[in-house]
């Protein structure tokens, strides 16, 4: 309870969770709470355009559709692109960290050059090469930053347990007899998890970032997804005029994504000190 | 306490603020050093040496207030100085500073004649000099210098950097750093502690010659009495804060008056004639006993001794012979 | 000092290796027909079979990783769908742009990134601590492609100030210079308007480019500084009477600057990544915008050849950062 005390007293760390917090229900129950649920699809011409007002807080875009509307849409396609990609590369990326981190023979060495040759390029430009490679669209996209992530907790993993596999306690428990998979699973996991999950908070937060820019290059969703990514290349065409079409997808994106990383900074701050340098 | 005195350490009063609470790390230090004299200040680690040092030198931690007392240094107030007097004139110019691991307190990434030209482009006396031959000034003054503290080829060591140095030879660096603006007191803290024994007695030598030689005054602060005895002339013992005992080295070991300080003699392996420990253990400052701190250890200890105001009272065998103890206090009830 | 530099060199041939097996894997693995996603979408049948052959697509794995490496080696990417020039050509008319932009955004993130770093750190607790910590956490949430735009919307179109797009204004020509980068260009052969032109244009891509950089690097530098601050010989210094100013921007930011140092390798692949989508943005005529247009055409060849340049470029970076540690600490070169 020390630990939620500490947690609690770090201001940006609970404005963090507050957003994610906010963020999770907006993608849970957006359509109940948007003032125009059916304008994911359905248009309205002879409102097109128009400047933020009461009606429309955050004006109305090309085809007259509530923008707030549309933002608070957008939450739940982000999230679910963020969860997938951060969850397929925690569950492909970690055991294979743990195996090279515990073994030391050709295995270990093919998934750490592996690592390392996917580590050497930005992962964006891995992704839309292989987003172009699958057709683009988003079922692709998701895929592409999936695989492009993985490399990331493996590293992370390796670190952990090539730093707790020469701990004496490890020792201690293969003296005992302790089989390998079981020192791993039940003993160095544990310990290795606070970094993984500092990692796949921040992980969630640089998603959403990279699939709104695949999205903004159109290689994710298509029209007409309220994906926000999306919004902010469709409203180019309108500006100078219509800058709340620009604004408001971009702001979100921009909470939601703040949210994520005070998040996970606060559980770093708390999980270990240690590793408040590294990313 | 005569106007001759180098420094001079009135009652000071030091407590520092934490997470824990309030720490009242000094209670009452009394201390004077003259000129060209070594003076030893023993206690035993946590007994606040460090927190007067750093008093001394006005780099006290953040959260820490001076309650009372006063410092002196060559006539001037120490602790109404601000930042930039004090940087400017008494650190590093006046004051020279030896710490205690040599193989923490040098600059790592930096070469050792960026670090001790440092030093001097901030306090040495320039002599009119400017430019290029200042620098060249400077250099053979410093080269001077190491070859004085004994360190093998000083030209060299210029270039080279403080890893590329072993343990002694790093410290012999830092006492010429603290001795390279002709200071008038050097502040050595537990200097040799990082170090092996024969490398110890090398630089304690020194340390005796250089006092003689360059009529440098040092205030030497350590735990170790076999220490204080080569090397210092007079000294002054501490015990959790407080200031129990002082006068000249000999007299004080000879015929120790406080009874933390007979225990202490007794225990030294050089003189103790069986295993003896002192009974109890240090008051944390956090909740120090009132009083006299050594009380709740003492064997003499009295009722009166946890309401004594500390106050350090000359003996009958001279004004420089001092003790803070009911047995020595004529006004104390029994 | 020369044998650290081989050594490090040598340790990045593995990756380069593997990163010419992935590039490989992409073209021939992924898609379900390498040989029509390298021709293009309106390629004839003819043309496919051409490619087929040109590539030995028919022949087994190893040969055609053979014939790969052959290409790679001679620089030969094929031609570029939409360009209809050679890919290498392309690429090296297109890359002193992209090195302008990047080079630009990453000296403004470590000139103005290291020194709010150190002011963080000194003023600890205190308000200008907090606020720069609060931007630097939002500048890395920031989405750089909506940055541009808004950038774009406030300086370019509403206030006038800053060029919209491109990279010299219309009726200039870029002078044939040595570098290809137009600011040193011009300036070695006299021509300041060009040189003006090209530097208001260069402002609000590198200004955006910069930002997410900007903000790790006062992360880490505040980080090490902090940390850095901590250490005995900064008291000692400090005992020493070593001048503030002096002790904290020389003394105790060179030891700081480690950790910043070891990211700036990372720091550049998110530079190139930003590059694409800015380029993109500003009509910035190098190899980001040059993904963008071939990933619109389906240019499949673009793609991989950027990808192994970028990838280069990347582990160039990565040793160049190591050697730069090992200038600072000197207790690495011994290693």
């Amino acid at each position: 309870m020390l630990v939620l005390r500490k947690f609690l007293r770090d201001i940006p760390a609970v404005l963090g969770l507050a957003i994610v917090s906010a963020v999770v229900l907006l993608a849970v129950f957006g359509p109940l709470i948007a003032p125009y649920p059916g304008d994911i699809t359905a248009a309205h011409l002879a409102r097109r355009l128009q400047a933020p007002s009461p009606h429309f807080p955050f004006g109305t875009d090309d085809l007259g559709r509530d923008m707030l509307s549309r933002v608070i849409l957008g939450a739940p396609g982000a999230l679910e692109v963020a969860l997938f990609v951060v969850v397929v590369a925690l569950v492909v990326g970690v055991p294979l960290g743990l195996i090279a981190g515990y073994t030391d023979g050709w295995l270990a060495e093919l998934i750490m050059r592996v690592t390392d040759v996917f580590l050497a390029l930005p992962q964006l430009v891995l992704a839309l090469a292989l987003a172009e490679l699958m057709t683009p669209s988003l079922r692709s996209a998701m895929l592409a930053l999936a695989i492009t992530y993985w490399p990331y907790f493996t590293r992370i993993a390796f670190a952990e347990t090539r730093r707790l596999r020469t701990a004496l306690f490890v020792d201690a428990l293969a003296g005992l007899g302790a089989s390998r998979s079981r020192i791993i699973l039940a003993h160095i996991l544990p310990n290795a998890a606070s970094a993984l999950i500092v990692r796949a908070t921040i992980g969630l937060g640089f998603t959403i970032l990279v699939a709104a820019t695949l999205g903004f290059l159109g290689m994710g969703a298509t029209p007409p997804d309220p994906d926000w990514g999306l919004m902010i290349a469709q409203s180019r065409t309108y500006l100078p005029g219509a800058w709340w079409y620009a604004l408001f997808p971009g702001l979100a994106i921009l909470i939601a994504v703040l949210g994520f990383n005070l998040l996970g900074d606060g559980l770093r701050d708390i999980v270990d000190p240690r590793l408040r340098r590294s990313r | 306490m005569s106007g001759a005195d180098l420094l001079s350490v009135s009652g000071l009063r030091i407590s520092i603020r934490s997470d824990e609470g309030v720490a009242r790390v000094l209670d009452h230090v009394d201390l004077t050093l003259a000129r060209g004299r070594v003076l030893g200040v023993v206690g035993e680690s946590g007994c606040g040496k460090s927190t007067l040092i750093r008093a001394i030198m006005g780099i006290l931690p953040a959260g820490a207030h001076v309650d009372a007392g006063g410092i002196r240094f060559e006539g001037r107030d120490l602790l109404r100085m601000t930042e930039t007097e004090l940087n400017r004139g008494i650190r590093g110019g006046r004051i020279g500073f030896i710490p205690q691991d040599p193989y923490l307190a040098l600059n790592p990434v930096f070469t050792v004649g960026t670090q001790l030209m440092e030093i001097m482009r901030r306090h040495a006396a320039r002599d009119g000099k400017r430019g290029s031959a200042l620098r060249a000034a400077f250099r053979a003054r410093l080269v001077a210098l190491l070859r004085r503290v004994h360190l093998p080829d000083p030209e060299g060591a210029f270039g080279r950097y403080p890893h590329q140095f072993s343990g002694g030879q790093r410290q012999r660096l830092l006492i010429a750093a603290a001795l390279a603006c002709a200071p008038g007191l050097l502040i050595a803290d537990e200097p040799t502690t990082a170090l092996d024994v024969t490398t110890q007695q090398q630089i304690l030598d020194l340390l005796r010659a250089l006092a003689g030689e360059l009529d440098v005054a040092i205030l030497f602060v350590t735990h170790d009495l076999g220490v204080v005895a080569r090397l210092c002339d007079d000294m002054s013992v501490i015990y959790a804060g407080q200031t129990v005992e002082s006068g000249p080295t000999r007299q004080v070991l000879d015929h120790p008056a406080h009874p933390y300080t007979r225990a202490l003699v007794a225990c030294h392996p050089a003189r103790a004639q069986g295993f003896a420990g002192i009974a109890g253990s240090v008051p944390s400052p956090l909740a120090p006993s009132p009083g006299c701190r050594f009380a709740p250890r003492c064997a003499e200890a009295a009722d009166g001794c946890a309401h004594r105001a500390p106050h350090l009272r000359p003996m009958p065998q001279g004004p420089e012979r001092r003790v803070d103890c009911r047995l020595y206090d004529p006004a104390a009830r029994p | 000092m020369i044998r650290f530099v081989l050594r490090r060199v040598g340790l990045a041939i593995p990756t380069l290796l593997g990163l010419l097996v992935i590039t490989f894997v992409l073209i021939h693995a992924v898609p379900a027909n390498p040989a029509t996603a390298l021709a293009g979408d309106d390629a004839t049948p003819a043309q496919i079979a051409a490619i087929r052959r040109k590539f030995g697509l028919d022949k087994p794995v190893y040969e055609q990783f053979g014939i790969y490496l052959g290409q790679v080696a001679r620089l030969d990417f094929g031609i570029s769908a939409f360009s209809g020039r050679p890919v290498a050509l392309d690429i090296r008319e297109r890359l002193p742009a992209t090195l302008e932009l990047t080079t630009a955004a990453l000296m403004l993130a470590i000139l103005l990134g290291v020194p709010l770093g150190v002011v963080g750190a000194v003023s600890h607790n205190r308000w200008p601590d907090f606020l720069l910590r609060t931007l630097s956490v939002g500048g890395l949430a920031v989405a750089t492609f909506w940055l541009a735009i808004m950038l774009q919307l406030l300086f370019s179109m509403q206030l006038g100030w800053l060029p919209l797009r491109g990279r010299l204004g219309l009726g200039l020509a870029a002078p044939p210079g040595p570098t290809g980068l137009l600011l040193v260009d011009s300036l070695l052969a006299g021509r300041l308007a060009v040189f003006w032109s090209a530097l208001r244009h260069l402002i609000l891509p590198a200004v955006t480019l910069s930002l997410g950089g900007m903000a790790t690097i006062v992360r880490f530098t505040r980080a090490g500084m902090l940390e850095t601050l901590q250490k005995d010989f900064v008291l000692y210094e400090r005992a020493a009477g070593y001048g503030r100013q002096r002790l904290i921007w020389i003394y105790v930011l060179r030891n700081s600057v480690v950790a910043t140092v070891t990211q700036i390798g990372l720091l550049f692949g998110g530079l190139i990544a930003g590059a694409v989508v800015v380029e993109s943005i500003f009509d910035w005529p190098g190899i980001g915008d040059y993904t963008v247009q071939a990933i619109l055409t389906g240019d499949y060849k673009v793609i991989l050849a950027v990808t192994l340049v970028i990838g280069v470029i990347y582990i160039a970076v990565n040793i160049l950062a190591d050697l730069a540690l090992a200038w600072i600490d000197p207790r690495l070169r011994s290693e």
